[in-house]
């Protein structure tokens, strides 16, 4: 009896690795979906806090392409070896604190661990030559080959016409014919391979799969870092940068303000862990201090707060400041006036 | 019966769907799962992950906030 060979697919939920997977499937190879969760997945958090994005479909797209493809999906949790990658990229940064190459790298070669551990066969990716700039060109594929240890295991089905044949294609595992030869920043090839696929409704991440790509996002985790004195996060800290305004009125202490209610409610969530304020004798933000601000940073940070509330125009705003522990005090401040908050109060 | 909770509260998705994962793979097929959840993606996520990965979900409900799914593991 021939042999059912089986194939681990990396799935970020776009459409590229949706299509690799469907074509490798139609070769009657057996197909299992990976995810790697790094922490600044683009996946669903916003959503999930911003109380305007509530009533938009929830789905985690990753999730959804497995069902349309009708394969497994494991979520791998790669969230403390990720810091090595994200702290000491060997390849560097994208445009931002994306450090594309070396994260592609790493994860096939975390995929390369479980098709051994799970008896798969060969790895597949959706990328393609020239798609991306700086992760996703010619010279660049040999590399993610090799230095993730996968070397011919590791088969792109949407450009692998363009690239030396593979194990999986000189075994004869799969039709080397029937894979494809995309090329270039185009997205033409692969909306018509999905319409022939009949697949509709796909996602289309902009930059990229993560929230490295945005540059605002990197600037605030930069900021992070210099504020540590050293790269360094937990995985709270990399949530809360996708939460609310953060200002930095001094090197030792930021605010981050809610911008509405859902991110209030989310932020409450924290109040064990940092030092909050909340206006109390005008409808206002629910704040967090990242930080030791002193009394007179808390001050600050309080006339700051009160300048987010509806009391911006009023002579005294009154402000509960909770302790970690729970205990409260209340504080009268005048609110900062716009020309008080410098710009660079702003990541 | 081997009946056991996860406790996925103030997780965002897909942390409480990584949660009952790895929690079902040291489990046997048959014992029941109860997640509790605050993120209201989990009512669609860990649902879909059960539908693909061949458990079954035997309740779902919302109540103060908290979003409970209930599944059985299947044959794996
Ligand atoms: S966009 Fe993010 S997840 Fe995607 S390859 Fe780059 S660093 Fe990795």
């Amino acid at each position: 009896m021939k042999k059912q060979y089986k194939a681990a697919a990396l799935i970020s939920g776009g459409l590229d690795s949706m299509l690799a997977a469907r074509v490798i499937q139609d070769q009657g190879i057996y197909v299992e979906g990976l995810n790697f969760f790094t922490g600044f997945c683009v996946e669903g958090h916003t959503h999930a806090i911003r109380k305007k994005d509530r009533n938009k479909p929830k789905r985690n797209n990753a999730l959804w392409v497995a069902e349309q493809l009708g394969v497994k999906l494991h979520f791998v949790d790669v969230v403390e070896e990720y810091k090595d990658i994200l702290f000491n990229p060997k390849h560097g940064y994208g445009a931002n604190l994306n450090p594309c190459l070396d994260c592609k790298i790493f994860m096939v070669e975390k995929a390369l661990e479980w098709i051994k551990e799970n008896d798969f066969d060969f790895i597949i990716t959706g990328e393609v030559i020239g798609q991306r700039p700086k992760s996703q060109r010619k010279d660049t594929m040999p590399v993610v080959a090799r230095e993730s240890g996968a070397g011919d295991l590791l088969l792109r089905p949407l450009c692998a016409r363009n690239l030396p044949p593979t194990r999986p294609e000189l075994e004869g595992w799969v039709d080397r014919q029937a894979l494809f030869d995309f090329s270039g920043r185009t997205r033409k090839p692969q909306m018509a391979l999905a319409r022939r696929f009949g697949f509709e409704d796909y996602a289309q991440p902009a930059g990229g799969c993560c929230f490295l790509t945005d540059a605002q996002y990197s600037d605030k985790l930069a900021d992070l870092w210099q504020s540590r004195g050293q790269k360094q996060y937990e995985l709270d800290d990399i949530m809360l940068l996708k939460v609310g305004r953060h200002l930095r009125p001094g090197p030792e202490f930021k605010v981050i303000i809610s911008r509405e209610e859902g991110e209030g409610n989310f932020l409450q969530g924290y109040r064990d862990r940092f030092v909050s304020l909340k206006t109390t004798s005008h409808a206002g933000p629910l704040a967090l201090i990242d930080g030791e601000a002193g009394e007179a940073g808390l001050e600050l940070a309080a006339r700051l707060v009160a300048r987010y509330s509806q009391g911006r125009d009023a002579e005294r705003v009154e402000l509960e400041i909770r302790e970690k522990d729970g205990s409260t005090r209340t504080l009268s401040v005048a609110p900062l006036q716009p020309h008080e908050i410098p710009k660079e109060w702003r990541l | 019966m081997t009946r056991v909770t996860v406790d996925a509260r103030r997780l965002l998705c897909p942390m409480p769907v990584i949660r009952v994962q790895n929690k079902v793979r040291e489990l046997e097929p048959g014992a029941i799962v109860e997640a509790i959840c605050t993120d209201p993606g989990a009512l669609n996520d860990i649902p879909a992950w059960c539908r693909i990965n061949g458990h079954k979900v035997l309740e779902t409900r919302s109540e103060d906030g908290e979003h409970i799914i209930v599944l059985e593991v299947g044959s794996k």
